[in-house]
Formats: structure tokens, sequence, C-alpha cells
């Protein structure tokens, strides 16, 4: 299907951006890597008057390192994460997990800060970027701000972000270099979204995280208290508790199996 | 809105509604290998090459092209990836043909010799209807080991 009519202006500035989308009355949609936006333009699920284009504010995309953190543009293409010395080095778990984001064409335009300002809650940067402590920075009208990634993810696409915040960069601590980092996910082809999934580091700051088994990447406070007992006390404790969902294809006890079984799995081959 | 472009290698201008795909601008100019299968981004038919990268051209709006290299199958300077395609007989409707040759030329750049899975891999977002895929990896395995003059 084709998108309905809408205007584009392509801006050249943070400021800029923001700036047109306030005087936008709601009408317009920031458009990053356009993999997710376009083919919701092209079903009709969404009738913006106006795309703003971010693809030519130069300053919001590049990965570098700013003293113990990792810094991410909004519009760093998937790609990029993919390749990036810097990310294989200090941040492996988000080098293994953007290869299982979609196929090569769509990580080539999809961005990273696309992802997580989507919050698709079967995305794997978003999980990453709460195994990771990430913080997110934005830029609105009323100013700057920054707000950790716990706070970011608040539902099924629903996150922080204030109507006309755009999200600029992604600050990323070093992890603690006796840190180890899993990654696994269940789909039904290569490059699909999530039906379970789980970024996880281990270590003296351990953190587990699930996705596409709710409406948003999950915490388990209780599998990350159990880490330290192995694979099988781990998947025991794991999702106790938690209210998990059903989809289309499984129900929300099938989904607890997997992801049990998958992190056993995970453990056993990470130990 | 004007574009203006490089499309195969010509300087082009054309004028495009925003809402207007990049495929449809390319196949309005005449090069009607790029297809249209599933306009959200999942069957991969209507894959170009934009600034050297492969790209989904139902995702991008050809207002977005304003100054870059496109690129169509017409335009792909990869003779030996299209003779082993007919040699293998990989199509046979072809309407997945130029998306997986768009797929396959950038994999065979990356400058090493992928392996079966590695190829499945890459051309895993682009859909066949017909060929069931076994003679498309054979065509992409043989031409990449042929350019690094290796034995089939
Ligand atoms: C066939 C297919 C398969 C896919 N499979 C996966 C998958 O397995 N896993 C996965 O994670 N993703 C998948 N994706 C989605 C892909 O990762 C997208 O690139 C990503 O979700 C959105 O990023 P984008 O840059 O393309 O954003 P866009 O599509 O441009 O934007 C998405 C939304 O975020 C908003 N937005 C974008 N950037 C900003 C910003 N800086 N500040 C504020 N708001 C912003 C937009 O206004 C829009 O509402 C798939 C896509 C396709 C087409
Ligand atoms: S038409 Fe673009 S991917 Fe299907
Ligand atoms: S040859 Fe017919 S769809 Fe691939």
């Amino acid at each position: 299907m084709k998108a309905s009519h809408f205007d584009y202006v392509r801006v050249q500035s943070v400021e800029d951006a923001v700036r047109v989308m306030a005087d936008s009355d709601g009408e317009a949609r920031f458009l990053a890597g356009g993999q997710s936006l376009i083919p919701a333009l092209n079903f009709r699920l969404d009738r913006p008057g106006l795309l703003i284009d971010l693809n030519a504010v130069t300053a919001l995309s590049g990965i570098r390192r700013e003293g113990d953190h990792i810094v991410i543009g909004a519009l760093t293409r998937h790609a990029e994460v993919e390749r990036h010395p810097l990310i294989a080095a200090h941040l492996p778990l988000l080098a293994e997990a953007v290869q299982h984001v979609a196929h090569s064409a769509i990580r080539n335009r999809g961005t990273f800060g696309g992802s997580l300002a989507l919050a698709d809650p079967a995305a794997e940067m978003p999980a990453c970027a709460l195994a990771l402590r990430a913080v997110i920075h934005v830029q609105g009208p009323k100013g700057r701000r920054s707000i950790p990634a716990d706070a970011f993810f608040e539902g099924s696409y629903a996150t922080a972000l204030a109507p006309g915040e755009l999200l600029t960069e992604v600050h990323i601590p070093l992890p603690d270099p006796a840190a180890r980092h899993g990654f696994a996910e269940l789909t039904r082809r290569r490059g699909d979204y999530a039906m379970a999934g789980l970024a996880l580091m281990a270590g003296p700051e351990a953190r587990v995280v699930w996705f596409g088994l709710a409406d948003r990447p999950l915490r388990d406070l209780g599998a990350e208290a159990a880490l330290a007992q192995g694979p099988h006390a781990a998947a025991a404790a794991a999702l106790d508790g938690v209210e998990v969902w059903g989809d289309l294809h499984n129900s929300a006890e099938t989904k607890v199996h997997l992801a049990r079984v998958m992190i056993r799995r995970l453990l056993e081959r990470m130990t | 809105m004007r574009v203006t472009f490089r499309l195969n290698g010509e300087a082009t201008v054309i004028e495009a509604e925003p809402r207007q795909s990049l495929a449809d601008a390319v196949r309005a100019a005449g090069f009607t290998g790029t297809h249209h299968g599933c306009e959200h981004g999942v069957c991969g038919a209507c894959t170009l090459r934009v600034d050297g990268v492969a790209v989904r051209g139902c995702l991008m709006l050809a207002v977005q092209a304003e100054g870059a290299e496109v690129v169509t199958v017409e335009g792909l300077d990869a003779p030996d990836l299209k003779a082993a395609f007919v040699r293998h007989n990989a199509l046979q409707c072809g309407f997945c043909t130029p998306g997986m040759l768009m797929t396959a030329a950038e994999l065979l750049e990356s400058g090493h010799v992928p392996d079966r899975a590695e190829i499945r891999d890459h051309l895993s977002g682009s859909y066949c209807r017909c060929t069931g895929y076994q003679a498309i990896v054979d065509s992409v395995e043989e031409v990449a080991q042929a350019r690094h003059g290796a034995k089939p």
C-alpha cells in the first residue's frame, strides 16, 4: 500500500528539529532510519502531516568514547554499531545483539536511537540498553534532560519521551572488566523479532533483561540474585512472580518455559 | 519536490511527492527491475544500492535520495553473479531476482569468502517463492570462490 500525503522537511541541526516539531502541533514525526515509521505510513497506521528528516543532522551520528562511557549518537545506524571497534572492544553484548536486528539492508538504514524511541517490546536494542545501564539524553522544547534506561521504557511502544522531545544520544558506562555477557533469542526465522530474548551481564554488576515476553524489556531481579548459584538455580528463579504476556503464537506458559530453558542453556555456554 | 541524484551513473533530476518511495521513483525513471512485493521491508524485492550500501527501496523516500548515488539491478556491475544465476537456474519467475542480486552483491564485496551458512544468513531478508533458495546459494557460493581464485 502507499502512504497518504505528507509534507517533508530536512533539518540540519538538533535545534531546528526540535523547533519545527514544536511548531507542528503534534502533526509531525521525526524520520530517522524510517525502517519502522515508513512501513507504518505505507500501511496507513499513521498519517502525520509532516516528516522531519533527521538524516542530515551529522551531530546526531557516530560512536565515541568519553571518559568511562561510550556515547552512541541517536542516528547511528545498526550497521555501524555492528562494525564499530569501540563497540566490539567494550560492549560485546551490543555487538552480538545487533546482528539479530532484522537483515543487513535494514541495518544499513535503521538507527540505534530510532529503535529505543520506538520501544518495540520484542526489540533487541532496548533490552541491551537496560542490561548495560544506558542513560538516554534528550532535547525538547523545554531543554535537555537525561533519563536512565530503567525509567525510559514505560510500556508497549511507550517511552518517557515527552511530546516534541528528540532522543539525541545514549551514554553507556564501560562495564567492569570482569563482567561477562550473554545473549540469546528465539525467532521463527533469522532476523525476525524475538518470541523470547535475553540480554545478560554477569559479574560484579549482574543484570538479566528479557525481551519479547511482556509490554517492555523486563529486568529480572530474581534471576539476577540467583545467577551466582549456577544455571539451574537461575533458571528456577527466572520470571518468578513476573507477569509474562502470550502472543499470537505462544501462550504465556510456553514463553516462560522457553525463557527458563534459554537462560539455563545460555549460562551453561558461558560457564 | 525536485530531487537531483545520480541514478545508475547518470545525473538525474526528478519531481517527486514526499510520499513517493525511492523504489517507485526509479521505476518511474525506467528502471523497472526494482520490484515491489510487500512495501514494508519484509520481502527484499525492492532492494537498491544507495551510496554503496543495500537498502530497501520501499522504505526510503525518493526525496531522501537528494545528492545520493543510487544503483538499481540494471546498473549493478556484477556480470559474473548474473551469469551464475542463469547457469544454476537460480531464478524461475524472476520476481525476487533483482533483490537477491543486489543483496548478494554486497556480501560478495565484503572481501572474504563467505560459507553457505553466511550466504543463507545474508540472504535471509529476501523471499523467493519459486526456487527454494538452493540454486541461489549455489550461485553466490560459486562466485565468491571464483573471485578469490578458489576452486568451486
Ligand atoms: C522487515 C523488518 C524487520 C525488522 N526486524 C527487527 C528486529 O528483529 N529487531 C528490531 O529491533 N528491529 C527490527 N526492525 C526495526 C528496525 O530496527 C528499525 O530500524 C527500528 O526499530 C527503528 O529505527 P529507525 O531508525 O528505522 O526509526 P524510524 O522508523 O525512522 O522511527 C521509528 C519511530 O521512532 C521515532 N524516532 C526515531 N528517531 C527518533 C529520535 N532520535 N528521537 C525521537 N523519536 C525518534 C520516529 O518518529 C518513529 O515514531 C525491523 C524492520 C523491518 C522493516
Ligand atoms: S517491497 Fe520493499 S521489502 Fe518488500
Ligand atoms: S524466482 Fe520467483 S520469486 Fe524468486
